[in-house]
């Protein structure tokens, strides 16, 4: 499997990040670089083999369904690039 | 006392406690000695004023007889971990000037036991990297030099954090570790660096970059420093769902019990091709002092090894690139308006996130997209079982492994790698432990013909630190490491 220009374009877009047209090419060759390499995975027989999401081997807690947290509109506020009102502001999304 | 920073933390604790010296003294000194070594860029911001005023109440709790496990001892954090009211920004532009208004569980937990916090240090931008060359405050530099006198990188990605804890800017450092991000860092800077098991240390407020990989761990001048600091560091957190509820066993006592009796594996894979023959040497050399030192030997085999990093290299994106979706330039962070809100996203991703960072997010997008998942990332989760399955077979063998840390010693700044691969190599010795959640230290074990330091690995059972300390412990004592880097505060001892 190897990428290319329109594909990398693609992923950008999949990324939410802006990728000049002149970085789409030098992208791929990267990308591919790296996929080709992460091919070697194919030699491995996996057949009858479980994924591993977590090495934990614990269930995950469980917890009542209760607020722990909050009243703080300060603090969620403290770093907003731009708000008003309480709120956080947005280009406008709605006609 | 006239060597302040020639104490280790060990030592320090004890002079403070029989009040030969004050917390606002050891502190005063580590602020100094981070000014006159600022040239190596460990720091990403020096909070002094904070830590001064610490350090007066850690001399308070101290005259009370109220000191905590790490009372007056001066820490350097990672930028990764979050700090109430101190800017923390993973080293990264999107992050510049955030103000997290909570601290993480780690921190707090050392802040509790009495540590001083010194300020922010330096680290590969979102903890990608292996050089800590990736940072928006650019590289921190290793405090060893070679003959020819050329500034190295001090590892990465908590590349700030060994160089600090190296050159004596810091007596103890916080670091975090995704795929060797302590352990090769510690290797290449000559100090010893524990990545404990997943799940041993609280994840909470510290900037995500794998989850299923994350951990935290401290780095030292000693292992008997490294088991105290762990002490304080580790805790059970409810805010963290991955936390163990594991008792923390005895590592202080740890450090001195010995290895006489163990059993040692030495896995056949972790002898690559192309292998500095220093690197061989040493690893050799380690064998023998755990023998001499009363440990059985056992060759083993961990027969995945290879595919460890191809397997890292999808799950450690895939994972990276669903936890920085949360940088859209709308609550925190960095922004960059656009007409629209996809337009603004994009405009302030790509002007906020590094190179490396977009790459990492681009191949974890890839492997997560329709019509790939199956072949990349769920090809890699099954292979990720079988490197578990290689370490928990082995260990029902032996009691702890025995590896070399890194494949070369420390290499230079700025050092122009065309193929990203090639930078990911470094870490093929650490990362099949994140892979399984084992715990790793690496330990000083000499220095190359350059005059370069080189590291052994010890990995473990899961939450079983109190092995790697023993063995740690056995192998400091031996190699007797006590040569210093060129550019250390107060000079070369």
């Amino acid at each position: 499997m190897s990428v290319d220009k329109t594909t990398v374009a693609k992923i950008a877009r999949l990324a939410r990040i802006n990728v000049p047209d002149d970085r789409l090419e030098p992208l791929a060759t990267e990308l591919n670089g790296i996929l080709n390499w992460i091919a070697e995975l194919d030699e491995v027989n996996t057949d009858n083999v479980e994924p591993l999401a977590s090495v934990t081997g614990h269930a995950l807690p469980m917890r009542n369904d209760v607020v722990t947290d909050g009243n703080r509109l300060d603090d969620v506020l403290s770093n907003v690039p731009e708000g008003a009102s309480g709120f956080f502001v947005v280009p406008k999304v709605v006609e | 006392m006239s060597d302040l920073l020639g104490l280790n933390a060990v030592a320090a604790r004890e002079a403070l406690d029989k009040k030969a010296i004050s917390a606002v003294e050891l502190t005063t000194a580590y602020l100094g000695a981070a000014e006159a070594t600022a040239g190596l860029n460990n720091y990403v911001a020096l909070t002094a004023d904070h830590a001064l005023a610490m350090a007066a109440e850690s001399d308070k709790r101290i005259a009370a007889g109220a000191a905590g496990l790490l009372e007056g001892l001066p820490i350097g954090v990672k930028d990764l971990f979050c700090t109430k009211g101190i800017s923390s920004t993973a080293c990264s532009n999107i992050l510049k000037g955030f103000v997290p208004p909570y601290e993480s569980t780690v921190t707090a937990n050392l802040w509790a036991a009495g540590g001083v916090m010194l300020g922010k240090l330096n680290c590969d931008e979102f903890a990608m990297g292996s050089g800590n060359e990736n940072s928006a405050f650019g590289p921190a530099v290793n405090p060893w030099q070679g003959k020819d006198k050329v500034d190295l990188v001090p590892g990465g990605s908590s590349g700030g954090s060994a160089s600090a804890v190296a050159a004596r800017s810091a007596l103890l450092a916080t670091g975090t570790d995704t795929g060797g991000s302590i352990r090769q860092p510690a290797a290449f800077c000559g100090v010893v660096g524990l990545k404990p098991t997943y799940g041993r240390c609280s994840r909470w407020g510290i900037v995500a970059f794998a989850s299923s990989l994350d951990q935290a761990g401290p780095f030292t001048r000693t292992v008997a420093d490294n088991a105290l600091i762990m002490t304080a560091m580790a805790s059970h957190d409810a805010k963290d769902s991955t936390s163990t509820q594991t008792p923390l066993q005895d590592l202080i006592g740890a450090v001195g019990d010995g290895v006489k009796g163990m059993k040692i594996g030495v896995p056949k894979e972790y002898g690559m091709d192309g292998m500095d023959s220093e690197v061989v040497t040493l690893w050799e050399q380690g064998q023998a002092w755990l023998r001499d030192a009363g440990a059985e030997l056992i060759d083993v085999s961990l027969p995945h090894t290879k595919y460890a990093l191809p397997a890292y290299y999808i799950i450690a994106p895939a994972e990276a690139s669903s936890n920085l979706a949360r940088y859209d330039g709308v609550r925190y962070g960095m922004r960059v308006d656009a007409e629209t809100l996809d337009g603004m996203y994009e405009a302030t991703r790509a002007a906020g996130f590094g190179e490396e960072v977009q790459r990492r997010i681009m191949i974890g997008t890839y492997v997560l997209s329709a019509g790939y998942y199956d072949a990349y990332y769920l090809k890699a989760q099954k292979v990720r079982r079988l490197i578990k399955g290689d370490f928990d077979e082995a260990f029902q063998t032996v009691d702890a492994l025995l590896t070399p840390a890194t494949p070369s010693a420390a290499f230079p700044v700025g050092r122009k790698i065309d193929d990203p691969v090639t930078n990911f190599l470094n870490d093929v010795f650490t990362v099949p432990a994140n892979l399984a959640g084992l715990p790793g230290i690496a330990v000083p074990g000499g220095v190359t013909s350059d005059g370069l330091p080189l590291g052994l690995q010890v990995l473990g059972r899961p939450f079983d630190e109190a092995s790697l300390y023993r063995v740690a412990g056995v192998l400091e004592q031996a190699a007797g490491f006590k040569m210093t880097p060129a550019r250390m505060a107060g000079g070369a001892a």
